[in-house]
């Protein structure tokens, strides 16, 4: 090469020194630049996909978003109706517990004390008593608070008392009613009804009206054996 | 001696000043970096086959900086800047590895 190469310059040098440290200032600004990570330095045709991408996934988003909202208030208005649909069928269960006399009750109602030797009061007395009752709208019935008459309730002359549903019951006896307290009184007390049989017979007859009745006597709930629901799917049933 | 304090200045003002690239520079500024790296490892190839030319290294590394910022903005007119500018990188990049190969094999003999 050039033997001049050998010698630089003074001037030389610094016109050097200045292009270095201009190469230098300028590597340390586009590092703090490249930091920060903004859009400044991208290119306009960059920033035009970039932002129709953006756009692209932010209508399907939006898409999303309406579709989960409609499934969100879906969900939710069946959820409203399956908790009304709960709340009936627990209604439907607390009126069927009670009319199976698996649940206690409580309502107004009468308590017929009958005073009597066991020639006064016999099963076929009991029942018509309990039928004349019913007729006259009971809705709860229990026997010396032990015996809870429903459905499948039977009556059954025993030597020492009445069996009542399997219970052995002794005289006294008292009949609870819950019903209207003034019909289930009627009912006792009609021209040929337990009143006049009970006192044709020697015994004693006598009604107590109560503003609230609590008959806490269940019935053994049984599974039927034989009976089944005929609504059911017929491919259901074995 | 005096190129060594220029860099420590140019690294300092550049870490005090905390300079920000201007918006319409902000393209040309990476490639001119690369460019200018270029010209300075084929200076330090030069220095160590003790061929160093001063004129030379000045004007490699002003036309090495124009050159590339003119390319990368005619490919932003025509349409293809990114593409042209890692273009661009490539080459240089190319000439900075065959370089520092060079000096590399100087300095160890492999």
């Amino acid at each position: 090469m050039r033997e001049r190469s050998r010698r630089v310059t003074r001037p030389m040098q610094v016109l050097i020194a200045v292009l270095v440290g201009a190469l230098a200032f300028a590597i340390v600004a586009q590092w703090r630049e490249d930091e920060q990570r903004d859009f400044a330095g991208v290119r306009g045709a960059e920033l035009g996909e970039l932002l129709k991408s953006l756009d692209a996934s932010n209508q399907r988003l939006s898409r999303q978003i309406s579709e989960l909202t409609a499934t969100r208030d879906e969900l939710r208005d069946s959820t409203a109706s399956d908790e009304q649909a709960e709340e009936a069928a627990r209604k439907r269960a607390d009126e069927l517990a009670i009319l199976a006399g698996t649940a206690p009750a409580a309502g107004p109602g009468i308590a017929v004390d009958i005073d009597g030797g066991q020639e006064v009061m016999t099963a076929a007395v009991l029942l018509d008593a309990i039928e004349e009752l019913r007729d006259a709208g009971a809705e709860v019935l229990a026997v010396n608070g032990t015996a809870r008459v429903v459905a499948n309730t039977y009556f059954l002359d025993d030597r020492d008392g009445i069996r009542v549903g399997g219970r052995l019951l002794e005289p006294p006896f008292v009949i609870e009613a819950i019903g209207d307290p003034h019909t289930l009184d009627e009912a006792v007390y009609f021209r040929g009804g337990l009143a006049d049989r009970v006192e044709t017979k020697g015994g004693t007859v006598s009604v107590e009206r109560r503003e609230r009745l609590t008959i806490t006597a269940l019935a053994d709930a049984t599974d039927a054996q034989y009976a089944r629901s005929a609504s059911t799917d017929p491919e259901e049933t074995p | 001696m005096i190129p060594v304090i220029g860099l420590a200045i140019g690294i300092v003002a550049g870490i005090v000043l905390q300079p920000t690239v201007p918006a319409p520079l902000q393209p040309y500024v990476p490639i001119a970096i690369i460019a200018a790296l270029d010209a300075v490892v084929g200076a330090a190839r030069a220095i160590g086959e003790k061929r160093f030319d001063d004129r030379v290294f000045v004007v490699s590394f002003v036309s090495n900086v124009l050159i590339a910022a003119a390319m990368v903005f005619l490919g932003d007119q025509l349409g293809v800047g990114s593409q042209l500018s890692t273009g661009v990188i490539v080459v240089l990049g190319i000439r900075i590895f065959a370089n520092a190969a060079a000096i590399r094999r100087q300095i160890f003999h492999a």
